[in-house]
């Protein structure tokens, strides 16, 4: 059962990315861009990480494409005539191929490692994921966390900055 | 009923379906008869009398306002993005309906000796008898409700016209920034449930006979919470998005037949799901008086709350008039959010001495 219902998302997932560079139309392509936001949220939440999955959706899908879906919208890109582009093809197609065997030789070479952290997936579940990740962050992590906020804060101000004339 | 599918007993299935066709038709009579109440309602907060003619004191209304939209002509724009167009309906109705799976609408009852808990994406541990449902219930909710946003700026910029574009552009602004605070809001109910679970929190607020209500130890957060989602599914006085005199209806001008009555079901479905929401965050859910010994009360005191709560939504757009966009941003930004930060700090210092 668990088999079939990763098949179908990773089906889903697959089309949907390859819809995302084959749309003509921007938002098309944005939209296809959300969908595989979407299934990426589904594998979270099969490996028993629910609040990941969460907060995939409402940053990912939610905002981050909003942000885009914004961007196209106003610089109002319609579907643009289609040039001939061969040499891009090329170009594009032997680097994919590349990709293609340096990601098959890496799947099929390598053995998958364990995770080999204190936490395993008994005490994960015992505990729950939520509450695992709040520890840690406010714990262990928590130098890295307020550098990341600090960092966002001058992202902000920066903004404000650039997009206030009069101060 | 021992027959056993995937390892799970068959009952579990029959009550699943029961509970998902319960809870959709509930939401869709729900959101029928709410465009009716409202009619009535402000009919009457304005000393008119509201639909008379079909049916007794106009009960009918709602089917026949339905069947009209049904027969209408489907009218696609022919500079329209096509498929943008017609998907942007069901982006907007879709994640207003299916946040329903994880609210809580009562306790467990029990139908042929075995155990269902009224919450659809739920069930109960035959073994230990406890109940398990998504244990990040409210964080679901925000993700769904922050893709609803796709709906409106979709159609607003997919019928390529200008008052629809400029709907859609306030519409995303406007719920962006109202989806901060209401979420800064529901972090002191966090601070104070320790989890994230729709069902632990119903339970949490079961205790003085069914009135420890987080509306009573976080009235704020209450308050801000409650109009910030008002703000968040674009109802009046926060309708600026469609602003009839404005902008003709804004991002949905150019939608005729059931794709514009497809945006107006999502626009009741939200506003049953923000008072349902509401309800199970700040108002005890489907806790009362004895709700906990007699299970069938449970709905009862839930649908009573959610009503009262629409009610009051209704009460508000006879009454206040349609903010202005500065201000309305003035009040999301830099009233709101300083607002819910203090209360987020007070909160955290009265968990920490107490």
């Amino acid at each position: 059962m668990e088999t079939l219902f990763f098949l179908i998302v990773s089906l889903v997932a697959i089309i949907s990315a390859i819809l995302v560079v084959t749309c003509r139309n921007p938002i098309n392509s944005a939209l296809s861009l959300i969908l595989t936001f979407f299934c990426l949220a589904t594998y979270y939440v099969m490996l028993d990480a629910p609040f990941l999955a969460a907060v995939q959706v409402m940053v990912y899908a939610g905002a981050i494409m909003v942000l885009i879906v914004f961007t196209i919208m106003l610089l109002n890109i319609r579907v643009n005539a289609s040039k001939s582009q061969s040499h891009k093809i090329v170009l594009g197609s032997v680097i994919g191929f590349f990709t293609l065997l340096n990601t098959a030789v890496i799947v099929f070479k390598s053995r998958v490692a364990l995770p080999n952290g204190p936490l395993t997936g008994d005490i994960i579940k015992q505990q729950g994921h939520t509450e695992l990740i709040g520890r840690e962050m406010f714990t262990t992590f928590l130098l890295p966390f307020e550098i990341t906020s600090i960092l966002l804060l001058v992202a902000i101000v920066g903004a404000v900055i650039l997009a206030k004339k009069k101060i | 009923m021992d027959i056993v599918i995937l390892g799970l007993p068959m009952m579990y299935y029959i009550a699943m379906v029961a509970k998902v066709l319960v809870a959709f038709v509930f939401v869709l009579l729900t959101v029928a008869y709410a465009t009716y109440a409202e009619r009535k309602i402000i009919g009457h907060m304005q000393v008119r009398l509201g639909p008379m003619r079909t049916g007794w004191h106009g009960l009918l209304q709602p089917i026949a306002d339905g069947v009209k939209l049904f027969f209408k002509e489907e009218i696609v724009p022919s500079q329209a993005s096509t498929f943008a167009f017609l998907i942007a309906p069901l982006i907007a109705l879709v994640p207003a309906f299916i946040t329903f799976a994880v609210i809580p609408f009562g306790g467990v009852i029990e139908v042929a000796g075995y155990k269902i808990p009224l919450q659809i994406a739920s069930y109960v541990d035959m073994a230990s008898g406890k109940v398990y449902d998504i244990n990040v219930g409210v964080l679901y909710i925000l993700a769904m409700s922050s893709l609803g946003v796709y709906g409106i700026v979709l159609a607003g910029w997919a019928s390529n016209s200008k008052y629809s574009l400029l709907g859609g552009l306030r519409a995303s602004a406007q719920m962006i920034s109202y989806e901060l605070s209401a979420g800064l809001a529901i972090v002191s109910v966090f601070m104070l449930s320790g989890t994230l679970s729709m069902n632990e929190i119903v339970n949490l607020q079961s205790g003085m006979g069914g009135f420890e209500w987080y509306a009573f130890k976080q009235p704020l957060a209450f308050i801000m919470f409650f109009i910030c989602s008002i703000a968040e599914i674009n109802r009046t006085p926060f309708d600026l998005p469609e602003a009839e005199t404005e902008l003709v209806s804004g991002f949905c001008t150019e939608y005729s037949s059931m794709k514009y009555a497809m945006f107006f079901m999502a626009e009741y479905a939200n506003m049953v799901t923000v008072c349902a929401l509401t309800t199970t965050l700040f108002l005890g859910g489907w806790n009362g008086p004895l709700a906990t010994t007699f299970t069938l009360l449970g709905p009862v005191y839930f649908v009573a709350k959610v009503y009262f709560l629409m009610f009051f939504c209704m009460w508000l757009r006879a009454t206040v008039p349609r903010y202005r966009y500065d201000q309305l941003m003035h009040i999301g930004w830099k009233v709101f959010i300083p607002l819910g930060l203090i209360n987020i700090v007070v909160t955290g210092i009265w968990n920490y001495l107490i």
